[in-house]
Order: C-alpha cells, then structure tokens, then sequence
C-alpha cells in the first residue's frame, strides 16, 4: 500500500514533468527553423501568407501590455475591495462582498467572453467613435474584472494576518482609523499583496477564451485601439487549421507561453516565502 | 469630542480615502450583480423544454444542448473516476505516509506549478499526450484525462486540509487497539475526512463545467449525442456546455442561444458554490466537535 501511495504522491512532480518535455520536444524544432532572434523579435506574424514570416513580438508585447493595463485597474480596485472587506464593512456586508467575489472567481471565463462581446466591445466603439470595438482596450477591460477575485481574496488573507498590535499602537498615537488602514496595514500586509499582483499577473497571462472573444484577433503589434493577439490566442485561433512549419510555430508559442507562466510562478514562490518568514 | 484635534485637512483626507474604499467594494458588487442580471434577462427566455432535450438540427432550425449537457456529465464522472483516486492517494501519502520533508515540499511545490499552468497549455499538451500520442483521437476520454491534470492539485489541496484536522488522537487510539497502519487510514481517518474530499470533488466539479480552453482541442467541437459507451471509448468526440457556448457565440454568432447556455452556466456556477460553502460548514462544524 505503501508503494501504491508514493506513486500517487509522486503523480504530480511526473505530471509536470511530463508537460515540461512534450512542450519542450515539440516546441523547439520550430525555432530552430526559423531562428530564435527572427521567432521572438520579427515583428510580422504571417503564417499563412506564401512567403510565411514567423516573428512573434507582437503576440508578447500584447500579452505584455494587456496584462499590465489589467493589472494597473484591476489591482487597485482589489485591494481596496480587500481592505473593504476586511476592515471597514461590518461583518455582514463584508461577508455579502466575499460571497460576490466567491461567485465572480467561479463564472466560466467564456461568460466573461460573452458579456465582452456584447456590452464591451460596442460601448468602446461608439465611446470612441471606432470603426471596431474589439481591440486591446476591451480585452483590458475584461481581464481587469477578470483578475479581481484572486487579488482581492489574496489580499484579504494578507490583511488579515496583520497583527492587531500595530494597529492599536497606530490608533493609540492618534492616527484616525482610516490613517491606520492606509500607513501602517496595508505596508505591512506588502509582500502578501504583491503575491496577489503576482497572482493577478498569472491569469491575465494566462486567459485564452474570453479574450479571444473581445481582442479582435489580429496578429498586429500592440495599440490602444487596434485589434491585437495575445500568446494565448495565438495558439488557440491557428491551431485548428494549422499545418506543417506553422503548427510547429505553434507549439513554440506556447512553449515561450509556458516560460512566462513559469517566471511567474517562481517570482510567486518567493513573494510567498518572504511572506511566511515576515 | 476626539475629532476637535484632528486638522480639518487630515479629516477631508480620511473621508476621501473611506469614499473611495466604500465605492470600489460597491462597484464590483455592482459589476457582478448587473452581470448576473444581464445575462439572466438575456438568457432565460430562450430556455426552453425543447432546447434542453433536443439535440440540433440542421433540417428543422433547431437547436438543443442535450448533447452538450450529457457531455458535461460524462466529462465530470470520467474526470472524477480517475481524478479522485489519485488526488486522495497523493493527498494521504504527504500526511500520513511521508517521511522525507524535502519530498513532500517537491510534491507540493509540483501541485502548486500545476494550478498555474493557464488552461490554454493543458489543452495543447492535452492534444499532443492523449489524442496524438496515446492516439486516443480528439475525444472525451482524452478531453477527461487533460482535466484529470488540471482538477488534481485542487483535490490534494483540499483532502490534505481536510486530513491535517483529524486529531491524531483517533489514529493513536486505532493503533493503539491494535489496527495496521493502512487498515487505521481506511477505517478512522479516510471517514472523518470525507467532507473535505466531498467538497474538493465540488471544487473540481466547479472548475470542470467553466472549462474551454483545454477541452477545444482535446474534446472536440462536435454536438452528436453520444451513449455512455460510446462517450467511454476512444474517438467519441463532444462539446461541453462551455465550449458549445462559445463555438455559438464567436463561430456562429448565435447570440440567442450563447446567452441561454450562459444563463444555465450562471446557474450551475451559483449551485456549486453555494454547495462548496455549504460543505466547508459542516466541514468546520466537523473540525469543531
């Protein structure tokens, strides 16, 4: 029984292991062909034209940028959601904005899509007087809602964990409540909140469905207001019908994906230790 | 009487501050509440006996998610079938079996990377392992095992939780009377942790039905009404509620019947959670005794 259960331990390290060679195996062949400095920094993305170009800048600039307009509106709006919650509302109307938040991180992200597409995309159009609304703002927009569940219930669980000492000794000196809240909580909560900013991070980085639904889909280089193609999309619109070189492309999108994912990941291990030492 | 020594510049500020707080907490309640609201007008009226027992067709300009609701379910048991074993197992060989700290800090670091990998990536590995390499072909079966990767680290987490509050009272006690040590497991601590491994399936059930991007390519677009055999066997390819419901909205801008099956999605998704709460109560409930 004993052994049975070590392989079932095992199970995940060999899972990993697993996604890590086959992403790796079927990734790198397509890089090799096209160069690794023409694949991450050519600037056109044309895998069906006659003469295919294969540079996939713009699909990480997007990544970059939508992720990084998400995070600047929507980590604000979570950790003040979060201070909210845990200590300014009384304990019924927080718990009625948890429950909100609890119901918000278990909507599909394709709903998310959807609501996008048909409240999102026309309003930033006829806001802006665009020919069409599905461009990297709305994508923005949507993934901005989309982040808020982890970093609010991330944040939460670092507030909480200030010692209530610092705060009396705040109050005791005479700084008003909220004084307390904003100087001496939330710093002292940092390096939790900044997991939850990592966290945030990971999924904007991450999220295929919804944005495909709201970026317009076009492999340009990043503007405001031009249809754009994160990493994510990228693998998932060509991957039905691609072939050959450009399905290998693929793989290798995803692989320089999984990367990414990866840093984040590390970086989040270690906000999260520095947290547990503190 | 206090507040006389607070300049007024200091008191302006901390409304302001206590303003914006209040505010951001009612916008995202706002958001959620005219989401739900939205979608639910949108998508109630099109819900309709027909729709959820028929099956599309093309010759009378019907449609019907049956299809996709039998397939929802049969994704949820494979996944489970397969998935509960070895998360449990995994879950209780880290609390009761492992010695070396160093391999339990492996194991759970590897479960912690999992649930960071974006459902995108599983969906491409979950092409390349199950449907071309185990040649399984573009599947439920190879739809499930992608989503048996993804749900584990969520089962380990919550039945190694759920195991950690078993006093260890009840294992000396079932030791001390004599019981083996897998025998002790089976028939004391698996028992009492049943509420954690109950709401751990609910987590997974939950992450199951939102899911899309890892179920494209591995389970297929297809809307055939498929038996529980042919759903079990290799080749049986089918959509979910999600990706029907996005093969609808984005492919054929079907917008009608995307917003019923995101009505239903909404409902499901309100049904789980409430259910994981729930559990999570007697959970603690359980733990308090």
């Amino acid at each position: 029984m004993h052994a049975l259960l070590g392989i079932c331990g095992s199970i995940a390290i060999a899972f990993v292991i697993l996604i890590t060679v086959f992403l790796v195996m079927s990734g790198v062949p397509a890089i090799k062909e096209i160069g690794i400095i023409n694949f991450l920094f050519g600037t056109k993305w044309a895998s069906t034209a006659v003469e295919p170009s294969y540079g996939i800048l713009p699909f990480i600039l997007t990544s970059v940028f939508g992720t990084a307009g998400a995070i600047i509106l929507g980590v604000p709006l979570g950790i003040l959601c979060a201070v909210f919650v845990t200590k300014i509302a009384d304990k019924r109307i927080g718990a009625i904005v948890s429950g909100a938040v609890d119901i918000m991180s278990g909507i599909p992200s394709v709903v998310y899509g959807l609501v996008g597409m048909i409240v999102i995309v026309p309003a930033v159009r006829s806001l802006f007087g665009l020919p069409d609304g599905a461009n990297l703002f709305s994508a923005i927009l949507v993934l901005a809602v989309m982040i808020l569940p982890s970093v609010i219930s991330v944040s939460e669980t670092a507030l909480r964990a200030v010692p209530r000492e610092y705060e009396e000794g705040s109050l005791a000196l005479g700084a008003t409540k909220t004084e307390t809240i904003f100087k001496v909580t939330i710093p002292s909560a940092k390096s939790g909140i900044l997991a939850s900013v990592v966290l945030g991070v990971g999924r904007a980085v991450g999220e295929a469905m919804a944005v495909m639904m709201v970026s317009g889909n076009v492999p340009n280089m990043p503007g405001i207001f031009r249809s754009v193609r994160f990493l994510t999309t990228a693998v998932a619109s060509e991957m039905s019908y691609s072939s050959g070189l450009q399905r290998q492309a693929l793989f290798s999108v995803a692989l320089v994906l999984f990367v990414f994912i990866m840093l984040i990941n590390i970086i989040l291990n270690i906000a999260v230790k520095k947290e547990n030492r503190s | 009487m206090k507040d006389d020594n607070i300049s007024l510049l200091r008191k302006i500020k901390g409304a302001v501050l206590k303003c914006v707080v209040w505010l951001s907490a009612a916008a995202i309640c706002f958001l959620l509440a005219g989401m739900i609201f939205f979608i639910l007008v949108r998508g109630i009226p099109h819900i309709t006996l027909d729709f959820m027992t028929q099956k599309p067709s093309l010759l009378n300009n019907t449609v019907g998610i049956l299809p996709n609701i039998l397939n929802t379910l049969y994704i949820i048991l494979m996944t489970l079938v397969v998935a509960m074993p070895l998360g449990v197992g995994s879950a209780i060989y880290l609390q009761e079996y492992a010695k070396n700290q160093k391999a339990v800090r492996l194991i759970e670091l590897a479960a912690e990377t999992l649930s960071g990998i974006p459902s995108i990536i599983y969906g491409l590995v979950g092409m390349l392992i199950f449907v071309q390499f185990c040649s399984l072909g573009t599947s439920l079966i190879a739809g499930a095992l992608t989503l048996v990767i993804m749900t584990l680290p969520t089962i380990i987490r919550t039945t190694q939780e759920s195991l950690k509050t078993v006093p260890d009272s009840y294992r000396e006690g079932s030791l001390g009377l004599g019981s083996g040590k897998w025998h002790m497991i089976r028939t004391v601590v698996l028992p009492s942790a049943t509420d954690g491994i109950v709401s751990g399936c609910i987590l997974a059930i939950g992450r199951i039905v939102g899911e899309s991007a890892a179920l494209l390519f591995t389970a297929g677009m297809a809307n055939e009404m498929l038996s529980l055999k042919e759903a079990v066997s290799p080749g049986g390819a089918g959509s979910t509620l999600t990706v029907s419901m996005y093969m609808y909205a984005k492919e054929r801008g079907d917008f009608d019947t995307a917003f019923a099956i995101a009505a239903i999605l909404l409902i499901l998704t309100l049904i789980i959670n409430s259910t994981a709460k729930f559990t999570a109560k007697l959970l603690k409930k359980g733990t308090e005794k």
